[in-house]
This record gives C-alpha cells, sequence and structure tokens, in this order.
C-alpha cells in the first residue's frame, strides 16, 4: 500500500516536470499554427526554423558565447584559485568574500551595472559585450567549483612529485591538473548553462540588431509566439539530454573500466 | 661507515615561532636512524629540510660530502615516503611506481619490469592494475614504499610511515621495513613518536624535543643511560622527581635525604637542582614503615603480566609510579624501597628554563 502510493507520488512528480515539455515537443510538430488543435504530423515548423536568418544567428550567438565564455572563465577563474592559494590567509579570505558577492547579487543590478560602465567607456554594445559580461559573471562559479579541489591534499600530491623527480611544470600537469579536473569540468558546465540560460544580462549589454535564443523569443512574444520556436526549444532540450547521457555513460563506463583493472 | 647526510646547526622558524633549535645530526651510510619525540617538536620539519621541501633559516645540510641546502627537491638523491603516504588517487598502483620511472624517460620494458620487482618486494604481487581507493591502509603504506624504492635512492625519509595502521599491522610492519632495509642496503631516516618502534628498527635512536635533540645514540643507551628526565620519561614511563643535591653523593627527594651513585665527577655538585629519575619496576614494596617512603595506593590496574599502581606520598605532594607482580589493594598504606644505584641523577632538560635555571647557581 505504502509502496503503491509512493509510487503514484513519482508518477505525479514526473507528469509535473516533464508533461510541458512533451506537450512542446508533439506542438512543434503540428500542422497547424494552433497551440491546441492536433492537425496532423508535420516539420514545416522545423523548415521555417533552419530557413530563418534571424533565429539561426541567434543560436549561434547563443553558443558561441556560452562556449567561449566557459572556456575564458574557466581558464580565468582556475588561475585565480592557484594565484590565491599562494596568499596570506587573510587575504584569500578576503578575495573571496569578493567573490561571493556578484553571486548573491540580482541578475538586474549586474545586468544595468554592466550596462552603465559599457556606457562610460564608450564601448559599443555588440557581441563582445555580452562575451565580456558573460564571462565576468561566470567566473565567480568556477573559483567557486575549482577552490575545493586545491587543499592541503593537492599540497602534498605535488611535493611528492618533486620527491620524485618531476619537475614543477610536469608535476603540475600530471598532479595538480588531474586533481582540479572534476571542479573544472563542473566550472566550465555551470558557466556554459548559466550562460545559454541568461536573459536580463544579456538583455542589458546586448546591442541594436544582435539577439541570443533568449532576448529573441523576448521579443517576439510581443508579435505572437510561432511554432518554429517550440521546434528551436525541442532542439535545445534533445542536445542536452544527448550530452547528459552521454556525460554520464562515460563516467559509468571510466568507474567500471578501473574497478575491473583494465 | 662514511657519512651520507649531515645536517649542521640547522635553525628554522615559521611566523617568528623558533621550530628548530639548532639541529646537529649525522647519519651514517647503510644505518636506520629514528627520530623519535612528542608531536610538533621538529620531526617533520628536520625531514621536509632534508627533503628539500623547505629552507633552514640558518645552517647547512650536507648529503654524500656536498652541500646540497640550496638544491631543489627534485634533483635530490633520495625519496620520501610521507607520513599520509601522499599516492596519486587518479592513477592505478602500476601507475604511482612507474611515476618516478617515467619521470626519468626509462624504457617501458625497464618501467614494467621494475614495477613488478617492487610489488614482489612488498608482498603485492599482481595488484599493479588496481584503484588507490580499493586499497587497504596496509597496502597503501607498502604503495608508498615501491614507489619510492623503485628509484634506488640511497637515502629513503620515512615520516611516520606506520603511525595510520593498527597495532598488530604496524608490529607486522616494522619486521617488513627491517627486512626490506636489509635486503636493499640503503639508509634509512625514520620518524616515529612511538618510543618503542624508535628501540626495536633503530641502530641509532635521535631524541627531539622543542626543537633541541635531547640524546643520540643506540637504543640501548638511551634506554640505559639518559640523560635527562625528559629522555627518560619519553623511553618508558618513570618517576620524576624534583630534587637537590644536598652533599656529596646525597640527594633530597620528597623531603628526605638518600645516599646515591653520583656526585661531582658526574657533574652533580652540592646545591645542583637536579631530576631523579627511578623507574616504576625498580620500586620495591615493603611493610608500612620499613622503607624509604611511605605512601597509601590510590588506584590500581593489571596490564598483562604485571600490575601498575599509583601510590600517593604522605604528604600528598608526590605521585609514585609503580610497577609490581604481587597484588596490593587500593587504600592499602605500604613502604617503598629503592636501591641507591637505581636512582638515576638527571641535569633538568635542555630548554630555556634550564639556561635560567643555570645562571641563579
Ligand atoms: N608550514 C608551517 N607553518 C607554520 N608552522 C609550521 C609549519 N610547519 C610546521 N609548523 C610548526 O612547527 C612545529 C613543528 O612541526 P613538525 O611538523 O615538524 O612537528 P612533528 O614533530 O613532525 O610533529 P608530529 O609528530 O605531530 O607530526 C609545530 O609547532 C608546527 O605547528
Ligand atoms: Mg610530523
Amino acid at each position: 500500500m505504502k509502496k503503491t502510493l509512493g509510487n503514484i507520488y513519482i508518477v505525479i512528480i514526473m507528469l509535473f516536470l516533464y508533461l510541458p515539455i512533451l506537450t512542446l515537443i508533439a506542438l512543434s510538430f503540428n500542422e497547424a499554427k494552433s497551440m491546441s488543435v492536433w492537425t496532423g504530423f508535420s516539420l514545416r515548423w522545423y523548415e521555417e526554423l533552419f530557413g530563418s536568418k534571424l533565429m539561426m544567428s541567434a543560436i549561434a550567438n547563443t553558443f558561441s558565447i556560452a562556449i567561449l565564455a566557459a572556456l575564458i572563465a574557466t581558464v580565468v577563474g582556475t588561475m585565480a584559485v592557484l594565484g590565491m592559494a599562494a596568499m596570506k590567509p587573510r587575504h584569500e579570505n578576503m578575495l573571496m568574500a569578493f567573490n561571493n558577492i556578484p553571486m548573491l547579487n540580482a541578475d538586474i543590478v549586474t545586468g544595468i551595472a554592466l550596462m552603465l560602465f559599457f556606457l562610460m567607456i564608450h564601448w559599443p554594445r555588440g557581441y563582445m559585450s555580452i562575451l565580456f559580461a558573460h564571462t565576468t559573471f561566470c567566473i565567480p562559479y568556477v573559483i567557486l567549483s575549482v577552490k575545493p579541489r586545491l587543499n592541503m591534499n593537492t599540497d602534498r600530491l605535488f611535493e611528492a612529485a618533486l620527491d620524485l623527480g618531476a619537475s614543477e611544470k610536469y608535476a603540475f600537469r600530471k598532479i595538480v591538473i588531474p586533481e582540479l579536473k572534476p571542479g573544472i569540468m563542473t566550472g566550465f558546465l555551470l558557466s556554459f548553462t548559466m550562460s545559454v540560460d541568461d536573459f536580463i544580462i544579456t538583455y542589458f549589454t546586448r546591442g541594436a540588431g544582435i539577439n541570443t535564443i533568449s532576448t529573441l523569443i523576448y521579443s517576439q512574444v510581443k508579435v505572437g509566439i510561432r511554432p518554429s520556436m517550440f521546434a528551436l526549444s525541442t532542439i535545445i532540450f534533445l542536445v542536452a539530454l544527448v550530452v547528459l547521457i552521454i556525460v554520464n555513460v562515460r563516467q559509468k563506463r571510466e568507474d567500471m573500466l578501473l574497478a575491473a583493472g583494465a | 661507515m662514511s657519512e651520507l647526510i649531515r645536517l649542521d646547526h640547522i635553525v628554522k622558524s615559521f611566523d617568528d615561532t623558533m621550530v628548530l633549535n639548532g639541529i646537529d645530526l649525522s647519519v651514517a651510510e647503510n644505518e636506520f636512524v629514528t627520530l623519535l619525540g612528542p608531536s610538533g617538536c621538529g620531526k617533520t620539519t628536520t625531514l621536509r629540510i632534508i627533503g628539500g621541501f623547505e629552507k633552514p633559516d640558518e645552517g647547512r645540510v650536507w648529503f654524500d660530502g656536498k652541500d646540497i641546502t640550496d638544491l631543489p627537491a627534485n634533483q635530490r638523491h633520495l625519496n620520501t615516503v610521507f607520513q599520509n603516504y601522499a599516492l596519486f588517487p587518479h592513477m592505478t598502483v602500476g601507475e604511482n611506481i612507474a611515476f618516478g620511472l617515467r619521470v626519468k624517460n626509462k624504457t617501458e620494458q625497464y618501467i614494467k619490469d621494475k614495477i613488478k620487482y617492487a610489488l614482489k618486494l612488498v608482498n603485492l604481487d599482481g595488484f599493479q592494475n588496481r584503484r588507490i581507493d580499493q586499497m587497504s591502509g596496509g597496502q597503501q603504506q607498502r604503495i608508498a614504499m615501491a614507489r619510492a624504492i623503485v628509484n634506488e635512492p640511497r637515502v629513503l625519509l620515512l615520516d611516520e610511515p606506520l603511525g595510520a595502521l593498527d597495532l598488530k599491522l604496524r608490529q607486522e610492519m616494522q619486521y617488513e621495513l627491517v627486512r626490506l632495509k636489509k635486503e636493499l642496503g640503503i639508509t634509512f631516516l625514520y620518524i616515529t613518536h612511538d618510543q618503542e618502534e624508535a628501540l626495536t628498527m633503530s641502530d641509532k635512536v635521535v631524541v627531539m624535543n622543542e626543537g633541541y635533540i635531547q640524546q643520540q645514540g643506540t637504543p640501548e643507551e638511551i634506554y640505559d643511560e639518559p640523560v635527562n628526565a625528559f629522555v627518560a620519561d619519553f623511553i618508558g614511563d618513570s618517576n620524576i622527581l624534583d630534587g637537590v643535591m644536598t652533599a656529596e653523593r646525597v640527594v633530597k627527594i620528597d623531603g628526605t635525604e638518600y645516599p646515591c651513585i653520583d656526585g661531582t665527577e658526574q657533574g652533580f655538585p652540592p646545591k645542583r637542582r637536579v631530576d631523579v629519575v627511578i623507574r616504576p619496576e625498580d620500586i620495591d614494596i615493603v611493610p608500612y614503615g620499613q622503607g624509604q617512603w611511605n605512601g597509601t595506593i590510590i588506584s590500581k590496574l593489571f596490564i598483562g603480566v604485571h600490575y601498575e599502581m599509583l601510590v600517593q606520598s604522605e604528604d600528598g605532594s608526590v605521585e609514585w609510579l609503580l610497577q609490581n607482580y604481587d597484588q596490593h589493594d587500593v587504600g592499602e598504606k605500604i613502604g617503598m624501597k629503592v636501591d641507591p644505584e637505581n636512582i638515576q641523577i638527571m641535569h633538568k632538560p635542555k630548554s630555556e628554563a634550564e639556561s635560567a635555571i643555570e645562571l641563579d647557581i
């Protein structure tokens, strides 16, 4: 009895989570423009999507900015962590406090602040300003995910490598980086998703004539949303799903290989 | 035996706290030297200075006749087995052992043979593809040994390598280490705070406290002729009493005067304040009133073959530790007797307090 109730509960939760997405996927294949009547299967909205220069460039902008911002933030953030480790504890703690403030800040404040900053230094707003803004708000998250990996243990492993004759460069590459890798990966993925997700900061830092997916959808809501947006959302969802599955399967396989003693 | 390592008056402080106060140490080729001392006395710091992970403020480190004080760690011909093993968690057992050889660009065949040889030596045949976190504490200890010795160092520095193991495993590993050392024919510089471990394994024991070397010598010398009360107490539980030499070969302890065998010749002239060390097993229990001291038994503990008792002196100022094969009851009033040759007179320990007292006299 208890078990049945538990199962029903899980099913309800799953429906809440996935029914909207399933509806969206179904509607993206709907023949009609209607959001409620099913008139038949069709790929016309996908054709419209891939045929639209506006949408294709928004997609390209979103993902290229996300990848670049995540890459730069990961490199800068990781270097910051290494630099902070060499500081006196008092200075390090102070810097960490500064690092945490932007994460607590409301996006709208960050967005407006960045906009004013770009205006003040006369930096033309466009692709580069969005990229700069995204990199900025990603760095604290990278620092937060890499920092816990660099601890006393990492120091000892580094020394052990030197003890075995390794140069500092070699020890860093072969021992420290692999130790930090899980944190670096988390930081990169976190940055990537946050960049793709962002609307508010992008909205304030973009110039006229450049759109990411989120700002494009926002501007279309005003004139009435088209089903090609459903098609776009469906693709994004499927891509995310595939990436998630790949990551999980690889992790499993790695664990199994190691466990089997390959 | 020729000298392999020499420390010349090493001084080291961290943030204004003196950690090493002028350490002089000599380690001969093929010797098993143990640094023994309580937590925080500077053992690890000494080892780290020899390993090249810490620079001394003053003093020089010599290795095989060469001054290596300024030589970086990765160019010294010695390897360390770290206190926590510091095995590389993302590598297999085999890769861990191969690390030092890969650095030196050895051929794959050479590396393969070496891994096999080293694992056999530490009794872990066939474990090379295991993950580190699949190995027990004792096994990890052996891997750390294997990883160090494949590099054929002339000296192995071991920082409490058995500290994390349980008692039984620790005793097993003590034999293993001594066997390994014989088989390899290399020098061991070993750290422990376990006096039994130090006494059973070493050729030479160096007792440290608060950044000073208190005494160095063979285990027998350290045990039989401790130079001060600190060493005596650290090497075995002892009664350490404040005493004053009142006349030639007479010492006053716990309010009464007793004859002893040390005098001016041994550096204890009358009026000198001293530490008196009496080992618990040297105190005989006699009927009340018939010994040199009287007291009341306040606690009793059976430890294996004998009893350990705490006895409070008549005026309550001294607590005596006794070991005896006979059973006595708590609350019983007894007399205690010690032969003069078992009353060891010692200098007060080497520390700032000591110099102050010496100036007083
Ligand atoms: N990097 C450091 N910075 C500041 N103080 C340090 C540092 N390393 C050691 N110390 C201090 O130096 C003293 C000696 O430390 P050390 O590690 O040599 O002791 P130890 O004899 O090895 O003790 P244990 O048996 O606990 O390992 C300690 O008081 C310690 O706090
Ligand atoms: Mg230590």
